[in-house]
């Protein structure tokens, strides 16, 4: 444990040159130039380069696949099956490591998956109290509320207060349960299917389906919320949700 | 440890700020992903995951050093938590990622403090067990490191098993809340063994141990005011001790 508890963070928001301020990052323009924070890590990438330690292209790659392949449509598409499929909404109950991975998702930050089901009077929410720690291969990289003070701290004290700064007001005798990310096990909530999406396909109950019903701080859409082009034809767009 | 990064419960940091519609204006150069990629970030109101590129760096420099090797990410979280309180929560969260990362290259004997300080090297590398390459990182990432290990023990708790969590104040690494010490739950799910993370961040080795979510009823945490409902919790065997069975039936 012999951590060098002092900081030494050079550059943390206002420079070397400003000494030691804990700052946000925010720019100050006493430089010219790019901004501390970019200084700083564009000296630490370069020296790591130098060093034989990264291949840039790999730094690159690992960005881009969380920004452009590995996201919430995945888990988008887990629900819309177990919303249709019964045989795999149990399976997903069941063994949801085994599950997703039917549809060719897993590995880094989910290799232990449990998913849990919203129901009337049932309300999943997921945090992690003590990081950040999060179902990457189905949902990407966290928000950043997702890893903030405010949503660590409140989700397992208050997680009716949570749902409500979401604009998501439950009705009084809502049972929460809140699942705390403590170990390697990442937790993903299926949301309620709607109403008024009888006979939809996967793929359209897909679209239901948001990043944020699926960690538990919205409900999926309803099939009046999709772009009207979508539903136009559809006399589902009328029905009640 | 009981560092700032143990937020469960705390009072005072105000509301959730949901994805903002629009961009940051505090940030000088918010990262737009391929709004055409299959899953592009910012669809659904979603925002940027990066605010700025130096995000994105340190994003990809934390996993690409994490390939090498040379510390497993049970050292990789204390090493973010690991710092004065005042200064975890007046970071933001790649600033936490970087702050861990330099911790961590220093520790490791990769780099030393002047290296980080000045950007260029002034000694010689060290050998790392593996650089990743561009080629590798999809087979990689599918890969990932799952957690659990075989163990020859069999689990000291069954499902439905009424337990307390220990109160406990290790000076190292643990991922039992200080929130949930002393706190009576129930088993509800049990996982096999898993790497033990408060061994294993400190080099002492992976000691698996038998992992389990552990239900807790919100009342026996926050008293009256709680919302109704559960906290549950992963829980490893040794921060769990039994109820006695006379307790149990009350």
């Amino acid at each position: 444990m012999a951590h060098d508890d002092h900081d030494h963070d050079h550059g943390d928001g206002h420079g070397d040159s400003h000494g030691h301020g804990h700052g946000h990052g925010h720019a100050h323009d006493h430089d010219a130039g790019p901004d501390p924070m970019t200084k700083r890590v564009q000296a630490l990438e370069a020296l790591l380069v130098e060093k034989g330690y990264v291949d840039p292209a790999a730094v690159e790659a690992l960005i881009e696949t969380y920004e452009t392949k590995i996201g919430p449509r995945n888990g988008a598409r887990v629900v819309a099956k177990a919303w249709a499929d019964p045989d795999y909404r149990k399976r997903l109950l069941a063994d949801a490591t085994g599950a997703i991975a039917d549809l060719g998702f897993g590995g880094r930050q989910g290799e232990h998956m449990v998913a849990v089901e919203n129901a009337k009077g049932l309300h999943n929410l997921v945090v992690c109290t003590l990081c950040s720690c999060y179902p990457w291969p189905v949902l990407g990289v966290p928000p950043t509320w997702y890893k903030s003070a405010p949503y660590r701290s409140r989700a397992v004290l208050d997680p009716r207060g949570v749902l409500k700064d979401f604009g998501v007001d439950l009705p009084e005798d809502t049972e929460f349960r809140v699942w705390d990310s403590t170990a390697e096990i990442r937790y993903l909530v299926i949301p309620e299917r709607p109403g008024g999406t009888e006979g939809w396909s996967e793929e359209q109950l897909a679209d239901l389906v948001t990043r944020d019903s699926m960690i538990g701080t919205a409900l999926a859409k309803s099939p009046r919320d999709l772009p009207a082009q979508e539903t136009a034809q559809e006399p589902a767009q009328e029905s009640a949700s | 440890m009981n560092g700032a990064h143990d937020l469960g419960g705390m009072q005072g940091f105000g509301p959730v700020s949901p994805d903002p519609v629009s961009p940051d204006p505090v940030s000088p150069d918010p990262v737009a992903p391929d709004a055409a990629a299959p899953n592009a970030a910012g669809r659904d109101g979603e925002a940027a995951l990066f605010k700025a590129e130096w995000e994105r760096r340190v994003f990809g420099l934390t996993l690409a050093m994490g390939a090498t090797g040379c510390w497993n990410i049970d050292e990789s979280r204390h090493a973010r938590e690991n710092q004065d309180p005042g200064a975890y929560l007046a970071k933001s969260y790649y600033q936490i990622w970087l702050h861990g990362l330099e911790r961590l290259l220093v520790q490791a004997g990769l780099c030393s403090e002047e290296e980080i300080a000045q950007g260029r090297s002034l000694q010689p590398p060290a050998v790392v067990p593996r650089v990743l390459k561009a080629e590798q990182v999809a087979a990689t990432l599918a890969k990932g490191g799952p957690s659990a290990r075989p163990t020859g023990e069999a689990a000291a708790f069954s499902i439905g098993q009424r337990v307390v969590a220990k109160v406990m104040t290790p000076r190292g690494h643990t991922r039992l809340p200080r929130y949930l010490r002393g706190r009576p739950g129930r088993i509800l799910l049990h996982h096999g063994a898993h790497v033990f993370p408060d061994t294993n961040a400190d080099g002492a080795g992976e000691l698996p141990q038998h992992l389990y979510t552990v239900a807790f009823d919100a009342t026996d945490i926050w008293g009256a005011q709680a919302c109704p409902g559960s906290i549950q919790a992963d829980c490893f065997e040794s921060y769990l001790e039994a109820v006695p069975s006379r307790e149990t039936a009350g």
